[in-house]
């Protein structure tokens, strides 16, 4: 075949366009891939001590930064969609953090780190950030500026104590996290509503939708060049987009909903003052 | 005249990036002073926030801890001094933040005592609503450390800009003066250490 390459005159389009096509769905594949497998929990650390800010395809990606591998891909995706449904109709930011330790005092390091992030949105400061540290046995809330006055620092540590540590004593981490969670978005009930659009970024990316609707197009364009039997005889072009392409949306890269696991538009800026409490089990 | 026009000329161009960089200069510094005052105001408040937790600690202690009075007038005695500092943002000098500071420090000092006494009441220790106070005490030492590290950062950052060159030359023109950091805790000032 390749040899045709260097002799432009005996191009055969059609091939041509095939072969287009094929790098295409190949490049597509591992665009989606790499999206899967996006390796977002390498944490890495800044000059300040603090972990580095995400990017921002990945703060909309997820909302519970497994650092320490405490919860099974299952889980983590569970919370994840619990924390994205709350924010889309809220707009209020829970994220979640584990790691296996913190040298420092736990409190401080976490309001921090929470603070850098920018976890919540800039105006009401309504964000909520959970840090369990493994090997220390600590996990703290802390609370945006704009959230304190509801989830008090001993509401709290009323929720870390009656709500998380039952299950962490238990080496039940996911359902620590999920009964803490749900204890604060009761908490948080009714202080918050989502202005913005909530539709938006429900569905596919605008991208994916627009690389879709040229890859068709160039489909379409090859089969009609082909003038053959169109579909059917265009030398397997789209089967391979039917079973290669179809399978990697199947296979979990989207339905398993890596994608909206986290927050549209990403962090929003939000601040931390400190407050919050900290418990061990 | 062509010479006078090219000279002029020459004045104009110098003195349009002059202006240029003194304007530049200025709103920046204005800007960091900004941030350094706001950065202030919530130092200010954390305190505050301190302050309003004591009339309520002290009234639960009193319920169960009748005979340790002489803690807890300290305690009101410097909350009471405490929050009879206060300090003008725009102009915080070094010995103001002392003073301040130490006031704090007494009232840091006080409630860590405080603290301390409650040990010998395991009924008050186990009281709910001191819990909740407990908390609500230590989330607020901590409020206090961040605001306190976040005010050093702009200060920091407003000094530095208005200290050097060519910053410097202008600083004093348009009245810039240093701000005060907060001075590194020596022991006394150290938060009382609530421990659950």
């Amino acid at each position: 075949m390749n040899y045709r390459m260097k002799f432009p005159k005996t191009i055969n389009y059609a091939t041509l366009k095939r072969k287009f096509l094929y790098i295409f769905i190949l490049l597509f594949g591992f665009t989606l891939s790499g999206i899967a497998q996006e390796s977002y929990l390498n944490l890495k650390v800044d000059k300040d001590g603090l972990p580095a800010v995400p990017s921002k395809s990945i703060q909309e990606q997820h909302s519970v930064y497994d650092y320490a591998g405490l919860l099974q891909e299952q889980e983590r995706k569970l919370l994840e969609q619990k924390l994205k449904k709350y924010f889309d109709s809220t707009s209020t930011q829970i994220v979640i953090a584990t790691v296996n330790k913190v040298n420092d005092d736990i409190s401080l390091y976490a309001t921090e780190w929470a603070h850098k992030w920018g976890i919540g949105g800039k105006e009401n400061d309504n964000g909520v950030f959970l840090l369990v540290s493994k090997d220390d046995r600590k996990i703290t809330i802390r609370t945006g500026y704009g959230v304190e006055h509801r989830l008090t620092d001993a509401l709290s540590r009323r929720i870390i104590e009656e709500k998380i540590i039952p299950y962490f004593r238990q080496g039940n981490y996911y359902g620590g996290l999920n009964a803490g969670v749900d204890a604060i978005i009761l908490a948080l009930k009714g202080e918050y509503k989502n202005i913005k659009s909530n539709n938006k970024d429900e569905g596919i990316p605008l991208w994916i939708i627009i690389l879709f609707i040229i890859i068709i197009i160039i489909l379409l364009s090859s089969a009609n060049k082909n003038s053959g039997g169109g579909w059917h005889s265009s030398g397997g072009g789209p089967i391979i987009f039917s079973s290669g392409g179809r399978s990697s949306w199947g296979g979990g890269s989207f339905g398993g909903g890596s994608f909206g696991g986290g927050f549209s538009g990403g962090f929003g800026g939000g601040g931390f003052g400190g407050g919050g409490a900290t418990g061990s089990w | 005249m062509k010479k006078i026009l090219g000279i002029l000329g020459v004045i104009l161009f110098i003195g349009f990036f002059a202006y240029k960089f003194f304007v530049g200069f200025y709103n920046t510094a204005i800007d960091y002073q900004e941030n350094a005052k706001n950065a202030w105001s919530k130092v200010e408040s954390a305190y505050q926030r301190r302050a309003d937790l004591i009339p309520n600690l002290v009234e639960t202690v009193k319920g169960y801890a009748k005979h340790e009075k002489e803690t807890l007038e300290a305690v009101i005695k410097a909350r009471a001094t405490a929050t009879q500092m206060k300090i003008d943002p725009a102009n915080i000098t070094p010995e103001q933040l002392a003073k301040f500071q130490q006031a704090q420090q007494g009232l840091g000092g006080a409630l860590s005592r405080l603290l301390v006494t409650v040990e010998k009441y395991p009924e008050l220790k186990a009281d709910k609503h001191f819990l909740e106070l407990q908390s609500q005490l230590e989330g607020t030492e901590n409020r206090i450390k961040v605001e306190r590290d976040r005010y050093n950062d702009a200060v920091t950052h407003y000094n530095k800009y208005i200290r050097k060159f060519p910053g410097n030359l202008l600083a004093g023109l348009f009245g810039f003066n240093q701000m005060a950091r907060f001075e590194s805790e020596k022991g006394a000032e150290k938060a009382p250490k609530v421990k659950f």
